[in-house]
């Protein structure tokens, strides 16, 4: 299993279309942290509006802050790159009608089609990873550390050595739920034989699941449980105090159990899959 | 044992929607044959050997492999067999070399630098070898597609239209690759084509399928020894020709002519005949093609049948 997924890294990382994503993040990260260089005290002012009773201190515009911010702006977006890969995973080797080659190799569907997959989630980390480390090595480098002020229902202020591990685990989870995505795209690559098909119905119903989200009308709201895009954004639950670990379970549970019925019902219709490219 | 039967197949079926493709077909290949596949386009020789590689699944029958049923020993039986099925399609973005390296870690045989090069240099591609394959013609990708099937040293070789879009010369060496492994490596091939010359040429034994049923089976030399086949004459006097045929027999096996070509529909063994006839009338032969196409040979057997 070891050498397929190294074999479809492999694969993967030789394709052009891989690059798109880490270079998409990578220009992002510069642009807002060029950005925020130039301007990031009126937003910050702009933010600390209506606190004027309150004195602050320390270098509030650091780090921390800048990478809280980008991953705020870049997460809902990040399934589009992932999209490009995971989409192409299966119906790439349709295109290129090289599932014919690999289905006749004296490996099982399961190993193929799990070594793939992994190869997406791999893929996924990967980004995020990237993601993480550009936007928090960059921002630490270019602003400095110092205490994480972040605005959601109230303010919060976090100690500088109460920071680190709320991003780890918040960027563990944006790779959970960015790996609902690659799943998703994963299962309608198996179905057809051209990746552009994947990749536009998975964008497709993350954008109008994330619309579907957004309108306050009873039924709408109702249905929101019940779909993955409003869990994307509950990273934000680790930079909260205290932190509300039903939630949190909760999204990771609902996550997780659409990442492995994805995964499940990919492998039930491939093993079925009559190849005819 | 020479009457082993490295392939049985027993009223095999495979339908799309209402279009059956395959039908209640039965073959058996015994170890060492060059086992020609023939039938025209859509006759279901494609889709039979998907069924044989596990790319398809069957409605109805089966199928064994050296022995065993392919259903519960897919991986064992996969890797005791090479095979390119219809395009030799290959990771275009990756050199032949890295190709046939991912294909060997993944069928988990040998892939040593030695063993690679070695494969590359029985199908004439060594020098290629740190070439991305989009840069091959259509002739070296169908080598290369031959390479991959043979990398990992299968005891059967599946080659499903093997010449398909190649020229003169790469269908000749394609053909003498095959007789080399059957002759040398004692491999089984199973070769699939729509064109009847080209499996005479190397199979002993062959099949002929339509509308996904068996037409005829047997031994190549049994089958074509008296068939009808086209024989095209090219003289310099075509006035001449003319006048001589119609007051002979021949004028009846006479299919079409031009101002110098002549097109015969006759048997096999009336050849020597001909051209003994038209040279002892001083007719001065300028060619003579005999031209045996699956359709003529096709019709021939229904019409007898």
């Amino acid at each position: 299993m070891v050498t397929l997924i190294s074999i479809e890294l492999y694969k993967i990382f030789r394709k052009w279309r891989s690059y798109i994503g880490f270079i998409a993040i990578t220009l992002l990260i510069l642009l807002v942290e060029t950005a925020m260089y130039f301007e990031g005290q009126g937003f910050l002012n702009a933010q600390l509006r209506g606190l004027d009773a309150f004195v602050f201190s320390g270098n509030l515009l650091n780090g921390y802050l800048i990478a809280y911010f980008v991953m705020g702006a870049l997460v809902i977006h990040i399934p589009f790159l992932i999209t490009l890969v995971a989409g192409d995973l299966l119906a790439g080797e349709a295109t290129a009608g090289t599932y014919r080659m690999l289905i006749t190799r004296p490996i099982s569907r399961f190993k193929l089609v799990t070594a793939k997959f992994l190869s997406g989630l791999i893929y996924t980390l990967l980004l995020i990873v990237w993601l993480a480390a550009l936007s928090l090595g960059l921002g630490l480098f270019l602003f400095g550390s110092g205490e994480l002020i972040v605005f959601q229902n109230s303010f919060i202020i976090f100690a500088k050595d109460d920071i680190i591990w709320r991003f780890i685990l918040a960027y563990g989870f944006a790779t959970l739920s960015m790996s609902v995505v690659a799943s998703l795209a994963f299962l309608f690559s198996s179905l057809v034989e051209n990746a552009i098909g994947p990749i536009i119905t998975t964008m497709a119903i993350v954008i109008v699941f994330v619309i579907l989200s957004t309108i306050n009308i009873d039924f709408f709201r109702d249905l929101r449980p019940y779909l993955f895009t409003t869990y994307m954004m509950d990273w934000r639950l680790f930079f909260d105090s205290p932190l509300d670990t039903g939630e949190i379970a909760k999204a990771v549970l609902f996550l997780s159990a659409h990442i492995t019925g994805l995964y499940l019902l990919t492998f039930y219709l491939f093993k079925r899959k009559d190849v005819l490219s | 044992m020479e009457n082993e039967k490295i392939i049985e197949i027993k009223g095999l079926s495979k339908k799309f929607k209402s279009l059956t493709a395959v039908d209640n077909l039965n073959l058996n290949v015994l170890k060492g044959d060059v086992f020609g596949f023939l039938g025209p386009n859509g006759a279901g020789k494609s889709t039979t050997i998907r069924m044989m590689l596990t790319l398809i699944k069957p409605n109805s029958g089966s199928i064994k492999l050296f022995g065993e049923s392919l259903n519960g020993n897919r991986n064992k039986l996969l890797g005791k067999i090479g095979a390119i099925v219809e395009k030799p399609d290959l990771y275009g973005y990756l050199s032949a070399y890295k190709n046939l390296e991912i294909l060997g870690k993944i069928s988990g045989c040998d892939v040593s630098q030695k063993r690679i090069m070695e494969i590359l240099e029985l199908v004439g591609l060594s020098a290629r070898a740190k070439s991305k394959v989009k840069t091959f013609s259509h002739g070296m990708k169908q080598r290369l597609g031959i390479a991959q099937a043979l990398l990992h040293d299968p005891e059967l070789i599946i080659l499903d239209e093997p010449t398909t879009g190649l020229d003169p010369q790469g269908m000749k060496e394609i053909r003498e690759l095959i007789l080399n492994l059957s002759r040398e490596k004692k491999k089984t091939i199973f070769l699939s084509s729509h064109i009847l010359h080209e499996v005479e040429l190397v199979a002993n034994r062959m099949i002929i399928i339509n509308k996904g049923k068996t037409v005829i089976e047997g031994y190549v030399d049994e089958l074509l020894k008296s068939s009808t086949i086209k024989v095209t004459v090219e003289v310099d006097n075509g006035e001449k020709m003319r006048s001589l045929i119609t007051g002979s027999g021949w004028g009846d096996k006479l299919e079409s002519s031009g101002e110098q070509k002549f097109v015969f529909l006759i048997d096999k063994n009336e050849i020597p005949l001909l051209v003994k006839y038209l040279v002892d009338c001083g007719v001065n032969l300028q060619a003579v093609i005999p031209q045996r196409s699956l359709e003529e040979y096709f019709l021939n057997i229904t019409e007898k049948n």
